[in-house]
């Protein structure tokens, strides 16, 4: 019985479920689109065939279960879907700037409520969660001397369930659509009487499946980083990125599951009917409201913790001198952890819930601009008489402490609940949000990048087209938003498609937004020409010491990129900034005596599951119930299949090590020579 | 773990043998693995933890319909509750055995577990079945919602772990107690004991209070 269709597809069948050829798309914009990406992704399996890259990709990327890989990978999820999500962004820009004095734009409002909805998932799930995954994946085991995470298989698993949401997003594009409900999906709007088809659907299954992942990697790191310190590393000497590693992952395991069973409730009131959330038979709709905030507000937490991880290492090791206030800035980030959780309320303050309960979540809202300016202090103090190099990372490091903290001041104005009743859900708040999430995390993810490229790579990045992007994006940000802040002012609401005549006076500043908005696009452009230039020029660009910036932490104790075994002896740990305490030392490197390394072995497991686990998300968008059931029969017997494999390790020998660490030997020798000729 | 602040005043091989681990040992297989589960079950925890937060605010909500005091059939769920406590005991009495060494009588109270847990999915798939019958369905109300969902998906749970109990039951017999499963089988223990202590939640807060209600 509950299997049967829903009453509202009369074109249900038991074969193909809702799917027919009327899921193809027949807007002009959305089959370009689709034309140029199916183009696209055949001439780039075309290229990949024909240099026989796919063995290659396989065996030493996709079944790889090294975080450094995967970190990697995550970083590329992330820019592709950057890509995807800013393409949304300028439509939205160029819409409000054309749709006045009569216009109707270029965008009807079953696509423009795709587009805004798509923006927001895309960016927050995508694109900010790949990349501070993917930093958090590559950086931690090494600053913390180990040598892969607790659990590789899971993260490679992890991994592939993310990707198996992007998947799912974007196929929305092309098969079907996407909701059109904004990022937080509310009910009654989602629900089914208002959103029929199945653009819900796609953005309930592809934050599930990407959810899975996004918890299990945060049991994995939790895991790594409490257990597989090097010896002498109490968790007082852990580096600052790890610390807030650590806290972000304990919010993710801790926020995550609201989020999935909230999104299960609703796939539920959709697909069988139940009534948690409808407006009738005694569901609550703000019930939904309130469990999704729980999740969503400490998920700003979870993207913003890690960066602020980031600008401490770049102050501390840019301005040469130890981070000031370490204790205090592990505290800090403890605090803003906790106080995280009893914040969510402060997005519905005009639910009317009374005067005491907003008073409380205003004052706890406010609350948290106390550790986050301790922890500005510190990075100020770190700055004040330390020698400031100012490299790319750097620069970023200074963008975000003047864009951050105004973005912080105006969250303080909303947290006040009489400020709130006006500025709610006014393009004020936008403006607030891109500038905590752009001047912070984007900020810090550019910084991150720059800073461990050199790391991962071998080679350090373009420094020119890397100021040409920083500009761009630091004078487009402004360009972009303060006329945002200012029209929130004056009252209008986020979300508007066509703007009437009474809104003509307005208009310059939706096209300033858009000029803005356009500077940003170029720093996209600057920035990837910097990644090609700096892979064009790699030889030009060559660090072989391991440690071009002078670092304090284990990551730069061992050569760029790592070996996969990380580190042929484990270090030891007797302070903080463990690397600089070694160089003050005069530590020598170890050159023999090598020993035969344990690690684990690459697995197909982690890539079969997730993609069964992303067709059966499509199934069940589609309620092809059949495939559905029958996909995840197959699922779980490969899972039960894959538990009879025990033989998941290895061992690296003595002999490869010290092949591999010979040739390090011999090359810093070269360039000490070299350095001494200089 | 601790070691001094200070560096130490050495030189040459000295100093390398105080700052790297040059005769180390490998984390054992495993290592991880028991705090890793702990985490993920606290995971789950707070899925159960929402799914009754739902069902204290919507278990009021009949919408018209009946309530849990003529919907209940507490007697049945007392039986109900008995099996799954009783299966927590055989699983702790196969745990014994495995400290022991003794495979067969592992193997025999595993397979007395799940025939606990089989039991339980019966009796609640019976009284699923009799509350959908007589139209009381999770569709009827959003009491009844929150109520099906919270049950039920302590249901899955135990589904899926006597599956994975099965699993394991095979693993034993095709490989012994070795180390890796005898690491599988503390897992589900912890899982099963875990169902259990929700399911002591699930009878209290939804079965006897809301038949106070």
């Amino acid at each position: 019985m509950l299997l049967e269709a829903p009453s509202t597809h009369s074109h249900w069948t038991p074969l193909l479920g809702r799917l027919g050829f009327d899921a193809l798309p027949t807007e002009p914009i959305v089959m370009v689109t689709f034309a140029g990406v199916a183009l696209g992704g055949i001439a780039l399996v075309a290229a990949l065939t024909y240099f026989k890259l796919w063995g290659y990709l396989w065996k030493e990327w996709f079944t790889s279960v090294d975080h450094k890989k995967i970190g990697v990978m995550y970083m590329v999820l992330g820019l592709v879907m950057f890509l995807r999500g800013f393409a949304d962004a300028l439509m939205i820009r160029s819409q409000q700037a054309l749709a006045f004095g009569g216009s109707d734009g270029y965008l009807n409002s079953h696509h423009f409520d795709q587009v805004f909805t798509a923006h927001g998932v895309i960016m927050i799930f995508f694109v900010a969660m790949p990349f501070v995954t993917g930093l958090m994946n590559y950086v931690v085991p090494l600053q913390i001397g180990a040598r892969d995470v607790s659990f590789p298989f899971l993260n490679n698993f992890s991994f592939w369930m993310t990707v198996g949401g992007a998947v799912l997003v974007m196929a929305s594009l092309f098969i079907g659509e996407f909701a059109r409900t904004g990022w937080l999906a509310y009910p009654p709007l989602s629900g089914l009487a208002y959103s029929p088809d199945v653009g819900v659907d796609y953005y309930i299954w592809s934050l599930q499946v990407a959810g899975v992942g996004t918890t299990l990697s945060g049991v994995n790191l939790i895991a790594t980083i409490l257990k597989l310190r090097a010896p002498g590393m109490t968790l007082m000497r852990m580096p600052v990125f790890t610390w807030t590693a650590l806290v972000t992952n304990v919010l993710i395991v801790a926020a995550f599951p609201v989020l999935t069973v909230v999104l299960a409730l609703l796939g539920l009131d959709r697909t069988f009917h139940t009534d948690f959330f409808t407006n009738d038979f005694g569901g609550s709709a703000m019930l939904y409201v309130n469990l999704i905030w729980i999740w969503g507000h400490p998920e700003v937490y979870i993207l913003v913790l890690p960066v602020f991880g980031v600008f401490s290492e770049v102050t501390a090791t840019f301005c040469s001198k130890r981070l000031f206030g370490y204790t205090s800035m592990v505290y800090a980030t403890l605090v803003i952890g906790i106080l995280s959780y009893l914040v969510w309320l402060h997005h519905f303050f005009t639910m009317g819930s009374g005067a005491s309960v907003n008073s409380f979540f205003g004052i706890t809202t406010m609350v948290i601009s106390i550790p986050t300016g301790a922890k500005l202090f510190n990075w100020l103090f770190t700055m004040y008489r330390g020698r400031i190099r100012f490299e790319l990372p750097m620069m970023w490091t200074i963008a975000f402490m003047l864009t951050f903290t105004i973005g912080g001041m105006t969250g303080v104005m909303m947290a006040v609940p009489a400020a709130d009743f006006v500025l709610h859900n006014s393009v004020f708040l936008i403006a607030h949000f891109h500038n905590v999430i752009i001047g912070g995390v984007v900020f810090g993810v550019f910084a991150a990048i720059n800073y461990w490229w050199p790391k991962a790579f071998g080679f350090k990045l373009n420094v020119f087209w890397g100021k040409v992007q920083f500009w761009c994006w630091v004078v487009g940000f402004w360009l972009a938003f303060t006329p945002l802040y200012m029209l929130g002012l004056m009252g209008v609401t986020r979300r508007m498609r066509v703007f009437d005549h009474s809104f003509d006076d307005l208009r310059i500043y939706y096209i300033v937004a858009m000029l803005g908005a356009l500077l940003i696009a170029a720093g996209i452009g600057a920035m990837l020409l910097q990644f090609a230039i700096s892979i064009w020029k790699r030889e030009e660009y060559k660090d072989v010491s391991g440690d071009p910036w002078d670092g304090r932490t284990l990551e730069w104790a061992t050569s760029s990129p790592p070996p996969e075994y990380n580190f042929a002896f484990t270090p030891i740990v007797h302070d903080l900034d463990a690397f600089a305490d070694m160089k003050k030392a005069g530590v020598p490197r170890p050159t023999s005596g090598f020993a035969d390394i344990h690690m684990p072995r690459g697995t197909w497991a982690g890539v079969v599951l997730a993609g069964l686990a992303t067709g059966i998300g499509f199934a069940l968008i589609w309620q092809v119930w059949w495939a559905a059931i029958a996909g995840f029969a197959v699922l779980v017997a490969t899972a039960i299949f894959h538990t009879f494999n025990y033989d998941r390790s290895y061992h690296i020998h003595a002999a490869h090590i010290a092949q591999v660490e010979d040739q390090r030997t011999a090359q810093l020798a070269a360039l000490s020579k070299e350095g001494a000729a200089a | 773990m601790s070691t001094p602040k200070t560096p130490l005043n050495k030189s040459g091989d000295d100093l390398v043998a105080s700052y790297y681990d040059l005769h180390e040992h490998a984390h054992p297989d495993g290592y991880s693995t028991n705090l890793g589960f702990w985490i993920y079950l606290m995971s789950d925890c707070l899925i159960f933890a929402m799914l009754f937060a739902t069902f204290g605010v919507l278990g009021g909500n009949y919408a018209g319909g009946e309530g849990p005091k003529t919907l209940f059939n507490l007697p049945l769920v007392a039986l109900n509750t008995s099996m799954l406590l009783f299966s927590s005991i055989t699983y702790g009495f196969s745990m014994i055995a495995m400290q022991s060494g003794k495979k067969n009588a592992t193997l025999i109270w595993l397979f007395v577990t799940l025939l606990f847990g089989l039991a339980f999915l019966t009796i609640e798939l019976t009284e699923f079945h009799e509350l959908i019958e007589s139209g009381n369905g999770p569709q009827r109300s959003a009491f009844l919602s929150s109520f099906f969902t919270l049950v039920g998906t302590h249901g899955l749970h135990v589904t899926f772990g006597s599956i994975w109990l099965v699993t394991l039951m095979v693993q034993v017999g095709r490989f012994g107690l070795t180390a890796a499963n005898q690491r599988r089988l503390q897992c589900l223990s912890l899982f099963w004991h875990f169902l259990d202590v929700v399911w002591i939640g699930v009878f209290t807060f939804v079965y006897l209070m809301g038949t106070l209600r």
